[in-house]
Parts: C-alpha cells; sequence; structure tokens
C-alpha cells in the first residue's frame, strides 16, 4: 500500500499562502473545508464498505422489497404500457434514496454522538460543513451502489428499461443527486431528535407513512386525494416521479397526478427541500449530546 | 506574569447542573510552557473545568482565557493550536491506526509527521490494525497520538494514563517529559499522585468543585517544612521520632551508636499524605459552612 505523507511541507499554511485578509482567505477557507470534506467522505466510505452487516441490509433490503412487491402484484398498469414490476423498481430506488440518507444517516450520526466521534472532531479545527460533506458522499456511494444494484435486479428480472437516452440519464442524475443532497441534510438536522442509536422507532415510523403515502407500495395516482396532497409537501413523492419519468415510457407521463412530469415543480420542491435543510443542519446540529451539557 | 507567557488564565470559574454545584469560584494561571496538575477525587470537578477550558462546555460566571481566546468563542485558528485527550473514546473502529492518523492530520496546519507520531506513542507495529482491535492501553496511546498530532502549544490530558501499565506509563511519562522540552503548555488531570509528582511543576488540588491549594509537588501543604521522621531501631525495638531537624537527630543518633543506626529511616510526608489531610480538612470545612 502506498499512503501520501502529509508532511507539514506538502500543506502550505493558509494564512501565510493569503496574506490578504477579505475575500481571498474566505476563498481558502471554502476550499479547505471542501478539501477536508473530501478527505471525510473517503474515511466515510471505507468505514461504510467495512461495516459488512450495514452494507449487506443497505444493499438488500430495497431488493428484497422489490421482489416481494412484484411476485405480489404481477401485469401491467392498463393504459400506460408500464407493468407493476417497472414502477415498483421505481418506488425502491426512491426508497433507497430517502433510506440511505435521512434513514441511516440520523441514526449514525446520533451513534456518533453517542461515541465520542462529534465530541473528539468538535476538538479539531475540521469545519462543520466538511463533516456534512463527508457524510453526503458517503450517502452518495452506499445509495448509488444499491440503485446499481435494484437496476440489474429489476433489468434482469421485471424488464426495466435503464434510462433510454442521454436526456433520460440527465434527468435519472439530477433528480437523485438532489434528492441525495436535500435528505442528507435533513437527516443530519433530524438526528438532533434521536437520543440514541436503539431509538430507530423515532426515524422508521414518519418513513414507512410517508412511503405510503408517496405512491411506493401502489400506484401514486390511485391514491385519496387528501393524501396525495400531504404527499406532495414531502420530498420522496417528488423523487419517484422524477425517477418514474426518467424510467418509465413517456405514455406514463398521462397517469400522473398533472399528466405530465412536473420535471420544474420536482426541481423546485427539492431544491427547496435541500436548501433548508442545509439551513435547517447548519443551525441546528449540535456536536454534544444532551447529557453534555 | 505578563498576558502572552499565560497560556490559561482563570478567574472566578463557576458552573453548576441544576442544583449541584460543579466549579465554584476557580482562579488559575497557567504560565507557557508549564505542566500543571489538576488532582482531586473521583467527581471533584477536574474534567468540567477542563472542558470548559476546552471549549465542550459552557460555564456560568468567570473570566476565561486560553491561549488568548475565549474558549467560548474560539474558531478553527484556535483549535489548530490546542490538542485534547479526552477521558473516554469509542470512535472509528474499523479503520486502521494508521488511517486515523492521517486522516486527522490533515485537518491540522502544521501537523506532526505521522511515522513520528506512531513512533511516539509506541504503536508502530500496530500502524495497520483497526483501532477496535486494540487493548485498552494501546487505544489510549492513540488517544494521545491524535491529541499531539496538530503539534499544539498547548496540551489538555484528561486522565490519560488510565489502565495503563506501568511499564506503558513510564514511557508515556518519558513522551510528556520530551513534550515539556518542545515547550508544550500541559494541563493534564490525573488521581495518580505519583503521576502528577512525576510530571508536573504545579499540582492543583481540586476537591467539591473548589481549588483547596496550588504549589508545586515539592511544596504543597507545607509538605518542604513538614516535621520529618526518623526512624531506627535498638535492643528496645523500633523508635520513631518527628522533629523539625532530622539532620541534628541522625547525627546524635550516629554518636550515640559509634557509627551506623540500624535501620535508619528518615522520611517526610508523602505526596499523597499531603493530599489526603487536604481532603480530609477541605471536607470537615465544607461541611461546617
Amino acid at each position: 500500500m502506498t499512503t501520501t505523507t502529509l508532511g507539514t511541507d506538502q500543506r502550505p499554511a493558509p494564512t501565510a499562502a493569503n496574506p490578504h485578509p477579505g475575500s481571498s482567505a474566505r476563498a481558502v477557507a471554502v476550499g479547505d473545508a471542501l478539501r477536508l470534506g473530501l478527505a471525510r467522505g473517503g474515511l466515510e466510505i471505507r468505514q461504510f464498505f467495512r461495516s459488512r452487516v450495514q452494507m449487506f441490509f443497505t444493499f438488500s433490503m430495497p431488493v428484497v422489497m422489490l421482489l416481494l412487491l412484484a411476485s405480489i402484484y404481477p401485469g401491467s398498469v392498463p393504459g400506460t404500457g408500464a407493468t407493476y414490476q417497472q414502477i415498483f423498481t421505481t418506488g425502491m430506488l426512491g426508497v433507497g434514496v430517502m433510506g440511505t440518507s435521512l434513514q441511516s444517516l440520523s441514526l449514525q450520526i446520533a451513534g456518533e454522538r453517542k461515541n465520542g466521534t462529534l465530541k473528539r472532531l468538535r476538538g479539531t479545527p475540521l469545519p462543520k460543513s466538511s463533516y456534512f460533506i463527508g457524510k453526503t458522499l458517503v450517502v452518495l456511494a452506499s445509495s448509488l451502489g444499491q440503485a446499481a444494484v435494484l437496476l440489474t435486479v429489476g433489468r434482469l428480472f421485471f424488464g426495466v428499461r435503464l434510462p433510454v437516452d442521454a436526456e433520460h440519464w440527465f434527468t435519472f442524475a439530477w433528480v437523485y443527486v438532489l434528492g441525495i443532497v436535500g435528505c442528507s441534510m435533513l437527516g443530519i438536522a433530524y438526528s438532533n431528535l434521536i437520543r440514541s442509536a436503539d431509538s430507530g422507532a423515532v426515524v422508521m415510523l414518519p418513513m414507512l407513512v410517508l412511503q405510503f403515502i408517496s405512491g411506493v407500495f401502489v400506484i401514486f395516482s390511485q391514491l385519496p386525494k387528501g393524501l396525495q396532497t400531504a404527499a406532495s409537501f414531502f420530498p420522496l413523492k417528488w423523487i419517484c416521479q422524477g425517477l418514474r419519468s426518467a424510467l418509465l415510457p413517456e405514455a406514463y407521463a398521462r397517469s400522473e397526478p398533472a399528466g405530465t412530469w412536473e420535471h420544474g415543480r420536482i426541481a423546485l420542491v427539492l431544491g427547496l427541500w435541500a436548501v433548508a435543510g442545509l439551513v435547517l443542519c447548519l443551525r441546528t446540529f449540535r456536536w454534544k449530546g444532551r447529557e453534555d451539557g | 506574569m505578563p498576558n502572552q507567557q499565560t497560556a490559561i488564565r482563570v478567574r472566578g470559574l463557576r458552573k453548576s447542573y441544576r442544583d449541584v454545584v460543579a466549579v465554584d469560584r476557580i482562579d488559575l494561571d497557567v504560565a507557557t510552557g508549564e505542566i500543571v496538575a489538576l488532582l482531586g477525587p473521583n467527581g471533584a470537578g477536574k474534567t468540567t473545568v477542563t472542558e470548559i477550558l476546552e471549549g465542550f462546555r459552557s460555564r456560568d460566571a468567570g473570566e476565561l482565557s486560553v491561549l488568548g481566546a475565549d474558549p467560548d468563542t474560539g474558531g478553527a485558528a484556535w483549535r489548530d493550536r490546542i490538542g485534547i485527550v479526552l477521558q473516554k473514546s469509542g470512535d472509528f473502529e474499523l479503520i486502521t491506526v494508521e488511517e486515523v492518523l492521517r486522516q486527522f492530520a490533515r485537518y491540522y496546519r502544521r501537523p506532526r509527521d505521522v511515522d513520528e507520531v506512531l513512533d511516539a506513542v509506541g504503536l508502530t507495529d500496530k500502524r495497520r490494525t483497526r483501532t477496535g482491535l486494540l487493548s485498552g492501553g494501546q487505544r489510549r496511546r492513540l488517544d494521545v497520538g491524535l491529541g499531539i498530532l496538530g503539534n499544539p502549544e498547548l496540551l489538555f490530558l484528561d486522565e490519560p494514563t488510565t489502565g495503563f501499565d506501568p511499564e506503558v506509563r513510564r514511557q508515556f511519562w518519558d513522551l510528556v517529559g520530551s513534550l515539556r522540552d518542545d515547550g508544550t503548555t500541559i494541563l493534564l488531570t490525573t488521581h495518580y499522585l505519583e503521576e502528577a509528582e512525576h510530571l508536573a511543576d504545579r499540582v492543583a488540588v481540586v476537591h467539591q468543585g473548589r481549588l483547596v491549594a496550588v504549589d508545586t509537588p515539592a511544596r504543597l501543604g507545607g509538605r518542604q517544612s513538614a516535621r520529618a521522621a526518623v526512624g531506627w531501631t535498638d535492643a528496645d525495638g523500633p523508635h520513631e521520632l518527628l522533629v523539625d531537624d532530622p539532620t541534628r537527630t541522625v547525627l546524635d543518633l550516629a554518636a550515640r551508636f559509634g557509627g551506623e543506626v540500624p535501620e535508619l529511616t528518615v522520611s517526610r510526608p508523602t505526596l499523597e499524605d499531603v493530599y489526603l489531610s487536604m481532603i480530609e480538612l477541605s471536607t470537615t470545612e465544607g461541611a461546617q459552612s
């Protein structure tokens, strides 16, 4: 193994390199935060792939759910040219986005608050934002791995088509990234409400409700109007809709509540959640546990 | 004392948790390059004081200056100059010793060389071991390694040698000695008296949130001027005398025995004797007030 040596010489002191205060110093600070965020991401990803149990369940749970759902509901949705199995695959991809970001991230951070990880980091010059970037990167890596497994299974067994052209791939990419970033920020903020890593129910219940009303287990447009409206305030419905637009035949758009894919609105809602999540997490994030005084 | 030579300045520090007073009007100065040990029984307030100085806990009252800044508002540049070894840790168990050190070295502007740190804490042959597989003492040494990694001007050590065997503790003392030679200021909490005596320039005894005494280990509690016990044995059995002038007593004894005094001992109260009597005295005073 060749590891780079991080001696003093390799890292010029920011102040020495930038004697002028003001915007250039701020640019250096932002550059530092990004660079350290990438370093954090590398460490977090290594940690993720080394925790076999976590990795196994992250990758297998949506696949198992997909296999179950697909065997319970065979056939295609009348008048859309899409099968239930294809639709469930997009739904499970959406669940995967929220599962790896909001759900597992909030539990993980609550655990790190408990076991001293955050306290130790707080004692170093590491910027908060670098920690957030690292978390977002590990979520991105684990959820992309999960998506690859789901798409492979969907393609092999359920006739799921990969995005047909560059435009559809682009849709897939921005929906995915926007969903991941927004939900990661929310997950970090949500971790404040969790007292210990054991209290998974605090996370599981709202997630399950959200999955039902966002059209993961059922066709969204067949849900009662009230539930549809409630779901449209949260990101999952829009993530699933965006993923359907990337993966399903164009004809399916007519079955959406608005009769179109509503890309503009998807971007708007997910973007707003990402910004709100970032603000929330910068304002409420605590390095300390409640009992730490 | 001029300000730039004071690493830590504490005036009237107070902190309570609900109705329990954890820190009660503590004043303390630590000079640059000095090693000060906070000594006291469990629950005396040592960790609370340390964590307030590290910026981990808020205070109710008091004036603080740590490396010229208020720990409550000390930013990244301030944290770059301090090193912290917390009392317990259980993080990054899946990462190897070397990976942890290389990762944390990136956070500092002028980190120490990772190989040097591995060597200094005696973990060179464990560099490829995941931290979750280290023994308690090895884990603690990694904590110390992380504490000194950033080349800190000021190092906080909260009970650093708990769980060390005597040999490893000696090695750790040598490490602290070399940090002292580099001019590092160290605030240490410990409940090992011999550790405080060996390492510290001054010892601050904390009890029930109060600072009971601050002095060099040799002078603490008037130890240097306390009466010495001179012991010897003759045909009647063992004797012991408490005297102000042990040298004269020994000379008298030597004359009496015409040379070698059988089983001669001369002893001053140990740091432990002084410390225990201080704690006892402070407890009675506390009960009276």
